[in-house]
């Protein structure tokens, strides 16, 4: 994989933008999104991962496990594991936890009491169903609670849509998380991972 | 002491014991800077009205989340010994955590479950596990063999002192009587968390 190493500098925002312009392929030939996630949370040592899966997060889930670099294991619950990488970052460990958009719904006592009062850089990544093709109407309506969550709490969150300014979004959403010491939500849009569909 | 009415579901010899009482006791036990997480509400006040210790954290909410946050500082941090205190009620919201707990195995975990059977600081409402569900039997249900009610005072400073050296995760459950806590922890989530971070030798003051 023509990837930068763990311990290679970010890119900056020019380098990211001139990937684009001679093969406008070539980032989605070499890196899928789930490469990029994996890579980023390296770059910028995040070596926690605790998640309740998803199906769209099965390739990466599976991946940061095979990779000696990462503490990854499921929790019961996605409160368990914002609790996990909470204690683990005040002990000096950079985590990030993976969900999906029902379980991001479960979220907000602890986002309102633990993650935003006590200044925790929490890094959620969020895979979206309920839009774009979405079969079950609970999922859809679930989803419609995330986004006016998160901005009730005045919590940072990205859309990602596009492969080419993925890595841009999640290296300096990351970045800013440790910085200034304030959660993140990344939703990964059906645009990006292709979501989830009916089964055949 | 009072004896609660809605007292747990624990082996009939279990004396029933005193919150501030039993923490005292455990952090009279520590001399190694081992973190202590303290869950919500009386479990943290008695915490802090024991003695501040800048390993100390103290939750201003999220209930039920001590043991997940004690599970990372001891994954983060695998040579210093973690304590985590919690309420039954607190542990009733959050008992996946104890299958998790015993997958990952941490050797430098001790939960203490103070179990009086009610939700003392919401006006002493039963749990719903009341007088029925035993939280230790619960915790060996999820794979933790290293699990136990204190029978007295005496008893559960030997549990604790023994988990210190264990090499697996230990539960110690403590039945409590009714009252509330003696002290109020400071509600400084920025300072808690900043002060903890030092006591762990995370960051430097500034």
């Amino acid at each position: 994989m023509a990837v930068a190493e763990g311990q290679a500098p970010p890119p900056r925002a020019k380098d990211v933008a001139a990937k684009d312009m001679p093969a406008k392929d070539m980032a989605s030939k070499e890196m899928a999104w789930h490469d990029i996630v994996q890579q980023t949370l390296k770059r910028n040592e995040v070596r926690l991962v605790t998640y309740v899966p998803d199906r769209v997060l099965t390739t990466l889930i599976a991946n940061i496990h095979a990779d000696d670099y990462f503490t990854a294991f499921p929790t019961a619950r996605e409160e368990e594991a914002v609790g996990i990488v909470s204690g683990a970052w005040m002990a000096g460990l950079r985590g990030a936890v993976l969900m999906q958009t029902s379980g991001f719904a479960t979220l907000a006592n602890a986002l309102a009491s633990l993650a935003i009062p006590y200044q925790i850089p929490l890094i959620m990544f969020v895979s979206e169903r309920g839009t774009l093709g979405e079969f079950n109407y609970g999922q859809s309506l679930v989803c419609r609670t995330m986004r006016p969550v998160l901005d009730a709490l005045a919590v940072e969150h990205h859309t990602a849509t596009r492969l080419d300014e993925f890595e841009f979004i999640v290296d300096r959403s990351i970045k800013q998380a440790i910085a200034t010491q304030a959660p993140v939500a990344l939703i990964l849009s059906p645009l990006l991972t292709g979501g989830k569909v009916f089964a055949k | 002491m009072n004896t609660s009415s809605h007292g747990p579901a624990s082996p009939g010899n279990t004396k029933v014991m005193n919150r501030f009482d039993l923490t005292s006791r455990l952090v009279g036990l520590l001399t190694h800077d081992e973190a202590v997480i303290g869950g919500i509400g009386n479990t943290n006040f008695d915490l802090w009205a024991a003695g501040h210790r800048p390993q100390n954290f103290y939750m201003l909410g999220s209930m039920g989340l001590a043991f997940p946050i004690a599970l990372g500082v001891a994954l983060a941090q695998p040579a210093r010994r973690v304590i985590a205190l919690e309420g039954d009620g607190s542990l009733l919201m959050q008992l996946g955590c104890l299958a998790t707990i015993a997958t990952r195995a941490p050797k430098n975990l001790t939960m203490v479950v103070m179990d009086n059977g009610i939700y003392q600081i919401t006006g002493a409402q039963p749990t719903p596990a009341a007088a029925t569900t035993d939280i230790v039997a619960v915790a060996h249900g999820c794979g933790l063999p290293n699990a136990a009610w204190a029978a007295d005072e005496e008893d559960f400073e030997r549990l604790v002192g023994q988990s210190l050296a264990a090499k697996s995760p230990t539960l110690i459950a403590a039945r409590i009587d009714d009252k509330p806590a003696v002290g109020t922890t400071h509600r400084d989530p920025v300072q808690i968390r900043e002060r903890f971070m030092q006591g762990l030798g995370v960051r430097q003051p500034i």
